[in-house]
């Protein structure tokens, strides 16, 4: 039971992490219908920012909202200069741009930094809470700093104007801009916003798995397989699917078929519910008007 | 497809044609073996192109058939002792019914599921084929080693350059089955699928036929690609397939030009080629900058998109269409006006 | 700089001296001119290796210290040093293109097992020599079949089993788990741990998790193996994930007797990143001093290597395992071409690989030498055990060999 427990804990804290990945993910989709497979990288370089700042002297949660306001920015300026330019560029070249932009993000992290394996203070430092060592307190930060990331980005989409610009924008950008909404800086905020999730869940990652410019691709499958299966378009779905994907990926491996093939059992158990329901669990049903 | 300029493009045709007979006399065993890889890749995008660019779905995950034909290979080949001309075949076929088989799930998933799903394949590849399981037939995490054939009937040609001709053979034999394929009905139906699946359906056209067979056919050519690699390489192992492999079959037919076969060949000595130029070009930044290459390479593909965005053959397209307007002033064809938009209105 | 530059140069000095006729025999070997031996080398400089990096980096920048001081026998030595991805047939591109464009003399301390396999069969129907592969995989030290290949670290197997011996030593009753990577390096470990346990003891190990390196992390295997009772836990972990396992044991109170490979020694990329309360009692096998051991502060071979760092390489490399690592094969590597003396053929150069007798090397540990022979080519083969007390690695009892 002890173990079980164990388990499952871990795969909440990770699954955590995956799923603030996945609203980042989420965002961005929502809002151009694309996936940004440079939200990883882009996560990690951000976190990498947030420890030059730490290793300046700074302290941590300074680094961390420096980290994030920076984050933001950045993600506007590169929407606003390397994504506005093919907006209108078939889906694939689209897809290409990102893969170039995570390239260039490992690269310039490794050319700066170096590749070697780097320590990533944790604010939640301490005893393992509830005593008995089934959580670290790191964990148990990660899923609480999930959940408020979660109750945030809600609360901003539901109850702010500037929110409610966004959504509209994304829904419907020709009856938008009718109204005055400048859609593309709604899209801007956007990018910006998802990476200030991403820089968010790559400083919660770090005391985890580490720092080092690898570090985020394995969170960023994870993320996308959370994502698909709690639905893309869905941000409580696409969070879910994250806490999910983490949980399932410590219990199938512990208790179905052992470490050796985990990843291939997790990744057939999310095609399976693709398979019985294709636009995830919690997604949108398209349907086809003929 | 249109042929703009007829003649301007037989001539290239026949040039590039005589190029390649001529090439293995007086290149080095090492330009011999760039140039095979160079045929095998061109090779799986033609493959991927037919499903990805012709028919609309997209696969991140053929790197996945491209192992499952290394693999089959050289198992049969080091296992079984069964020759290459034979053992590539059957390889290419039991791929044919791992892409077939797969093709059937993927037609429930929208086009962005299906890209997510087929990536994760990709992730999984080099896990499943490392599968202690399977040990005693992959050689494990060693991998296989296969002993590289030579030129029969005692033709005088070294291994490289008898390797080199087969891969030609094989490319060319199999661009022109897949031209052959796309020029005719099966090709339109693939097309009318890709655009509008809807009006297709109800034209009579067997969505769900077409769509799986596609898959196969293109797991089909990825899979020959993949047991010509083992010969050529002369080893497989799971670091051979990871995902990387399955990322650059993407920028392949993206930059060479979705729903253009032509562009395969364009497509393939990019990714063959081009990372080298970025190693070199990070020379000047000193020793510090050996990570540098993949930003540069990152920074090329922007700026080739922007340039091209519908690929090589787009751009090609695009000059002779310039081209034309000024001759003729004639019709466009709205096939060549295709870049590959991927969702239906 | 040393990449096109000094290619263009010596195929200057390649094209000079093919035009004159050869005088000295040295002058006829590939690679080699009166002025310079070209060497080659491939590694994973982009790609998920792309940590070892460091040790490419390492040695190009040990030469060129070499070459500052005047070469060896008069010859600067010229590292041509490619990236492959650490993906196999890119291995073998790179590999042909040395031999057969740049015409280097021979191949050195390129990295990664499947890479070296790959390209093993075609050095070796060249004879081409392939020195010092940058891998512990035992299959590299195999003279009767494949001569002209030659290894240089402990083999993975062979530490394996120092560890088994002392289990079996220290807790003849103990319950062992092994977390590996699935990869060679990892299942070696496993092979080897199992080989030197011996079918008798073959029970003792009671449970085996792998991970794949693309996996954040091995947290869920860590638990899996507490789960099974076991006292002793194997660790057959690169750094990143050797740390990970090494936080979650004290994280979730478990407290077996924990070994892990000496791959992941380092103390900087390890132990601290990991806790260094965490670590404490980890127990490894080492054969190179940690540059973060205030032990060695004062010892002229370190000084050395400091000295080499401070002024070739960046500061926060003189903390980099594999930058010692880089330092020591440079310094075998020198000293193979200077028995070589003028005879500086592909033959002559495998021959003196085979013939190193206690040579000992600035970073090694006191008592751990290097010593080849023809039907010896693990040119390491000792090893010490050490445990970290918090600080740094204690070594205990004697150097041992397998």
């Amino acid at each position: 039971m002890g173990e079980f427990l164990h388990q499952l804990a871990s795969g909440l804290a990770l699954g955590g992490v995956y799923a603030i990945m996945a609203l980042a993910l989420v965002m961005i989709y929502q809002a151009t219908h694309l996936i940004n497979f440079a939200q990883g990288e882009m996560a990690m370089f951000s976190t990498y920012f947030a420890w030059k700042l730490m290793d300046l002297g700074w302290p941590y949660w300074r680094a961390f909202f420096a980290a994030v306001v920076a984050s933001f920015i950045g993600g506007v300026v590169i929407e606003r200069l390397i994504v506005r330019p093919f907006a209108n560029a078939p889906v694939l070249t689209s897809v290409i741009v990102f893969l170039g932009l995570a390239f260039i993000f490992n690269a310039l992290a490794g050319w700066l930094y170096g590749y070697s394996v780097t320590s990533f203070d944790s604010p939640f430092s301490g005893r393992p809470w509830f005593g008995a060592g089934y959580m670290s307190a790191h964990e148990a930060g990660v899923i609480l700093v999930t959940l408020a990331v979660l109750l945030l980005v809600y609360a901003f989409f539901r109850f702010t104007p500037l929110g409610l610009a966004m959504r509209a924008a994304a829904q419907n950008p020709v009856s938008s801009r009718l109204v005055g909404i400048r859609v593309g800086w709604m899209l801007a905020i956007g990018w910006g916003l998802a990476a200030a999730i991403g820089a968010i869940a790559g400083m919660m990652a770090a005391p985890i798995v580490y720092l080092d410019p690898n570090m985020m691709f394995g969170v960023l499958l994870y993320a996308f397989a959370g994502a698909v299966l709690g639905g893309i378009d869905n941000p409580f779905g696409a969070a879910f699917g994250g806490f999910a994907v983490g949980v399932m990926e410590n219990l199938v491996g512990a208790y179905v078929v052992g470490p050796e093939v985990k990843l291939s059992v997790a990744l057939a158990i999310i095609i399976a519910v693709l398979v019985w329901r294709p636009s995830g669990l919690f997604g949108r049903r398209l349907v086809a008007r003929v | 497809m249109v042929k703009r300029s007829g003649t301007s493009q037989t001539l290239v045709a026949l040039a590039v044609a005589i190029f390649a007979l001529v090439f293995p006399f007086f290149a080095s065993g090492y330009h011999l073996y760039q140039a095979a890889q160079v045929l095998i890749l061109a090779i799986a995008l033609l493959g991927l192109n037919l499903l990805t660019g012709f028919n609309g779905q997209i696969s991140l995950g053929h790197g996945a058939f491209f192992a499952v034909g290394g693999y089959g290979t050289a198992i049969l080949m080091a296992k079984l002792g069964v020759p290459y001309w034979v053992a590539i075949p059957i390889a290419g076929a039991v791929c044919f019914g791992a892409g077939f088989l797969f093709g059937f799930p993927a037609l429930r998933f929208g086009g962005l599921y299906l890209a997510l799903a087929t990536f994760a394949l990709a992730v999984a590849t080099p896990q499943m084929l490392s599968y202690t399981g399977f040990d005693p037939y992959t050689g494990g995490s060693m991998g296989l080693q296969v002993s590289k054939p030579h030129a029969p009937f005692g033709l005088p040609l070294s291994a490289d350059q008898w390797l080199y001709l087969a891969c030609l053979a094989c490319a060319a034999a199999l661009y022109w089955a897949a031209s052959n394929l796309v020029r005719g009905r099966v090709g339109r139906a693939l097309i009318a699928i890709r655009d509008q699946p809807i009006a297709a359906e109800t034209m009579g056209v067997n969505a769900a036929l077409y769509k799986t067979s596609c898959f196969g056919v293109s797991a089909l050519y990825a899979g020959v690609a993949g047991g010509l690699s083992a010969i050529v390489v002369g080893f497989v192992s799971p670091e051979s397939f990871g995902l990387p492999l399955s990322l650059a079959f993407l920028v392949g037919i993206v930059v060479g030009g979705l729903g253009s076969l032509g562009g395969a060949l364009f497509g393939a000595l990019f990714i063959e080629f081009v990372p080298n130029i970025a190693d070199q070009l990070t020379v000047s930044f000193g020793e510090s900058a050996k990570a540098l290459p993949g930003a540069i390479y990152g920074v090329l593909l922007i700026l080739i998109m922007a340039a091209m965005p519908m690929g090589a053959a787009g751009a090609a397209r695009a000059i002779a269409r310039l081209g034309a307007k000024v001759e003729e002033g004639g019709d466009a064809n709205v096939a060549a006006n295709y870049g590959g938009k991927g969702e239906a209105p | 700089m040393i990449n096109r530059r000094t290619f263009l140069q010596s195929s200057a000095a390649a094209a000079a001296f093919a035009a004159s006729a050869g005088s000295a025999r040295a002058d006829n070997a590939p690679g080699v001119t009166d002025t310079e031996i070209k060497i080659g080398q491939t590694m994973p400089y982009s790609g998920p290796a792309s940590a070892y990096g460091v040790i490419g980096r390492t040695e190009t920048a040990y030469f060129k210290m070499i070459n500052e001081q005047g070469g060896v026998n008069g010859r600067k030595i010229n590292l041509i040093s490619l990236d492959d991805g650490y993906s196999p047939p890119k291995t073998v591109e790179q590999t042909r293109r040395l031999v057969e464009e740049e015409k280097v003399a021979f191949i050195f301390n390129s990295l990664g097992t499947p890479p070296n396999v790959a390209i093993r069969q075609y050095l070796n129907d060249n004879k081409i020599p392939q020195l010092f592969v940058a891998t512990g995989a035992a299959i590299f030290a195999d003279p009767q079949h494949f001569p002209w290949t030659i290894g240089w670290q402990p083999s993975y197997v062979t530490e394996a089993k120092i560890f088994a011996k002392h289990i079996l030593k220290t807790k003849p009753d103990a319950k062992i788990a092994i977390l590996y990577a699935n990869d060679g390096f990892g299942k070696e470990y496993l092979a080897g741990l199992k080989e030197g346990l011996g079918a008798d003891h073959a029970g003792m190990l009671i449970k085996e998790a792998s991970y794949e390196n693309s996996e954040p992390t091995v947290d869920s295997q860590v638990v899996t193996l507490q789960g099974s009772g076991a006292d002793v836990l194997l660790i057959a972990a690169t750094p990143k994930f050797a740390a990970q396992a090494i936080r979650k044991t004290f994280d979730i109170g478990w407290t077996p007797v924990r070994y892990m490979t000496d791959v992941s020694q380092s103390i900087a990329s390890v132990m601290k990143p990991a806790g260094l309360d965490k670590s404490k009692g980890v127990i490894t096998a080492v054969y190179g001093k940690d540059p973060t051991d205030a032990r060695w502060k004062d010892d002229p071979g370190f000084k050395e290597y400091a000295a080499f760092i401070e002024k070739y390489m960046t500061p926060h490399e003189l903390i980099d395992a594999f930058a010692v690592y880089g330092f020591g094969l440079g310094a075998t590597m020198v000293q193979v071409l200077k028995q070589c003396g003028a005879d500086l053929s592909r033959a002559s150069v495998m021959k003196q690989a085979a013939n190193l007798k206690d040579l000992e090397l600035p970073m090694l540990l006191p008592g751990i030498k290097i010593n080849t022979s023809p039907d010896n080519f693990s040119p390491i083969r000792q090893e010490a055990l050490a445990s970290f007390n918090g600080a740094s690695w204690e070594q205990f009892g004697e150097v041992l060999t397998d």
